[in-house]
């Protein structure tokens, strides 16, 4: 397990997730009494040499953004930590959540410094309910303590947090929906621009950063950005949490330095793949991400690296499949997944994962043609262009890929054979 | 009518949240605890629009669009079977059968004596236990059989 590091979880379930005391004895709270003695531009600066991208799954420039939201004159400015966390197989904002709140409440209090931000939402999802009640009792002892609260520090600077809640809507972790529901609305996405960032919470410039991003801010501020980043590839700064889930001995998160590559992290640090098995693909990034096959293992994690091969690490969920499961069986899985979760506001997106369900389901119960596999494509086409946010753009890449590298066992199932032995084909049709 | 009983606790949910509209969220979240039926009645989304003074197709809007809420009454223990990607390849569909034999009824459906209703979700973030599902605010996974009779016999015997 020497692939590891641990540059923000060492003490991670060493130390009390409410306790100041202990955070302090770790060197909690030092980065806020850096960021409080530099110049706004000296911060963002530091955190633009980390080259710290966003970990929600979009990878935009953290520095960059910062600087953007600092730049714009309207106030006040609100801070907002996306802890929705909805990306199938992706739990690594809870680990940070449940164990490290304090190390979160510290970063988004610098930024809030560097915004000269009042207030703050942690957004949680509802299915988080325990994390909810940690990250609410290190709110309370940050305050009590004057970490958080009026006048932070016994300085002039005032910053609050308010935990909202989310009640199941993956479509609520994209930004504009995100605002939409801390406003206690439907989550169903904005139109752009104007951006979250002009006009966001109350029509208010609003920052909004994922969990593990504002975790890292501490660590970049008190160690200098130059040395986060040499952890990591020439683009890709420092480490990334990774969510190891499906056929694999070792599940878990791990905290992994950028560089390593596919093939380490599912064999040195999943440990493989267990009962003799065999790996068929792995799902990189969560459902909304590319199936890709055993060949590619020995791509580095790198975000440049990565899309020269048309592949996106999302939020850091690895997704190990073997070969006892049926491509097509697990692509209806996934396509289940989206059609229940589209928000129905745009055409291509809310039909669009109709007719692929449809489509799939022809594949699963041995009714499909040749002819369907380009419907399929096409309908993906069409999504992934047109759709009015990123749900509907992502939701057939699974079926993209699959098709691409596993399209033999799309065919076998047009003759009524599934490999894996998952299908039946009752001849059932069902939509 | 709303009993009186419900509504005084309704009432007291809307003034601890200050009577902002932007908590409406919030408020159904807790409303939807109020009774061993883990649902939100339309009468009580009608009080709740009124006292926030916003339009009831709002309230409906939001509680119909949130996978948590439940217009339709539910058994006491809401048993949420996860159907996400990383559990399916952990044989979710096994821990789907187990529960609807064990339980007598089918997915979507509440026991005779409405203690339970099962129902699937979407990843809960406890794919590294997976197979794994949720009752209430408690997670359980690795599941197999005698876990799954473990636990329905727990919460049959009260002893949660
Ligand atoms: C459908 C959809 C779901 C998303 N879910 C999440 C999420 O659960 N958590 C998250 O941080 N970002 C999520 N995002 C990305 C956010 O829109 C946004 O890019 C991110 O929170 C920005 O923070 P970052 O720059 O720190 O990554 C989602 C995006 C889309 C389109
Ligand atoms: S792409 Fe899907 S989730 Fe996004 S706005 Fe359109 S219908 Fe809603
Ligand atoms: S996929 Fe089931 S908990 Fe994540």
């Amino acid at each position: 397990m020497t692939k590891t590091l641990n540059l923000i979880t060492e003490y991670a379930g060493k130390i009390k997730p409410d306790s100041i005391e202990e955070y302090v004895s770790v060197g909690g709270f030092e980065a806020l009494k850096i960021a409080m003695g530099k110049s706004p531009i000296e911060s963002i600066e530091e955190i633009k040499k980390s080259k710290l991208q966003g970990r929600g799954g979009a990878a935009y420039p953290t520095g960059v953004k910062w600087e953007q939201a600092y730049q714009i004159q309207k106030n006040p400015k609100y801070i907002i930590c996306n802890a929705d966390e909805g990306e199938p197989g992706t739990f690594k904002d809870k680990v940070i959540l449940d164990h490290l709140p304090l190390m979160l409440i510290e970063g988004m209090t610098i930024a809030a410094y560097i915004l000269n931000s009042p207030k703050g939402f942690i957004y949680i999802r509802g299915e988080y309910p325990e994390s909810q009640k940690i990250v609410a009792r290190a709110i309370k002892a940050a305050k009590e303590r004057g970490f958080l609260g009026s006048d932070i520090l016994g300085t002039k600077f005032s910053f609050d947090i308010e935990i909202i809640s989310g009640a199941g809507a993956y479509v609520c972790g994209e930004n504009s929906a995100l605002v939409e529901s801390t406003e206690g609305n439907s989550g169903r996405p904005r139109m752009k621009p104007p951006f979250i960032k002009n006009h966001g919470y109350m029509g208010m410039p609003t920052l909004v950063n994922n969990v593990e991003t504002f975790a890292y801010v501490p660590y970049i501020l008190k160690e200098g950005g130059e040395k986060f980043a040499s952890y990591g590839t020439e683009f890709s700064g420092g480490t990334k949490l990774v969510c190891l889930s499906g056929n694999l001995v070792n599940k878990g998160v791990f905290e992994v330095p950028f560089g390593i590559t596919l093939r380490e992290l599912i064999y040195d640090i999943g440990g493989g793949i267990p009962d003799g098995r065999k790996l068929k693909f792995v799902q990189l990034g969560g459902s909304s991400g590319p199936c890709i096959p055993e060949e590619m293992l020995d791509t580095k994690l790198c975000y440049k690296e990565l899309k020269s091969k048309g592949l996106t690490l999302g939020s850091g969920a690895i997704l190990v499949v073997d070969d006892s499961n049926c491509a097509v069986d697990f692509l209806k899985c996934v396509t289940e997944f989206f059609y229940h979760e589209s928000c129905g506001k745009c055409t291509p997106c809310r039909e669009g994962n109709k007719q692929l369900l449809a489509l799939v389901n022809k594949f699963a119960n041995g009714n499909a043609t040749e002819n369907d596999l380009q419907i399929i494509k096409k309908v993906g086409y069409i999504m992934k262009n047109a759709a009015f946010c990123g749900l509907g753009e992502t939701a057939p890449t699974a079926h993209l890929s699959l098709i691409k590298y596993f399209e033999d066992e799309f065919v076998e199932h047009i003759n009524k054979k599934c490999r894996a032995n998952v299908c039946n084909f009752g001849g059932v049709e069902n939509d | 009518m709303v009993n009186q009983e419900i509504k005084e606790k309704i009432m007291g949910i809307i003034e601890k949240y200050q009577r902002e509209k932007e908590k409406l969220v919030m408020i159904l979240l807790e409303v939807q605890k109020l009774t061993d039926r883990n649902y939100i009645d339309m009468e009580w989304a009608k009080l709740i629009a009124e006292e926030l003074k916003i339009p009831y197709t709002k309230v409906y809007d939001v509680i119909t669009f949130y996978s948590m809420f439940s217009i339709k009454p539910r058994g006491k223990y809401v048993i949420e079977i996860c159907k996400s990607a990383p559990c399916h390849v952990n044989k979710s569909k096994d821990v789907v059968k187990e529960f609807e034999e064990i339980l007598n009824i089918k997915m979507g459906e509440t026991t005779p004596d409405n203690l339970f209703t099962l129902q699937y979700t979407s990843c809960i973030g406890a794919c590294d236990v997976a197979p794994a599902i949720k009752i209430g605010e408690k997670v359980y996974g690795n599941l197999n059989k005698e876990k799954i009779q473990q636990i329905v016999m727990d919460y049959r015997n009260n002893s949660i």
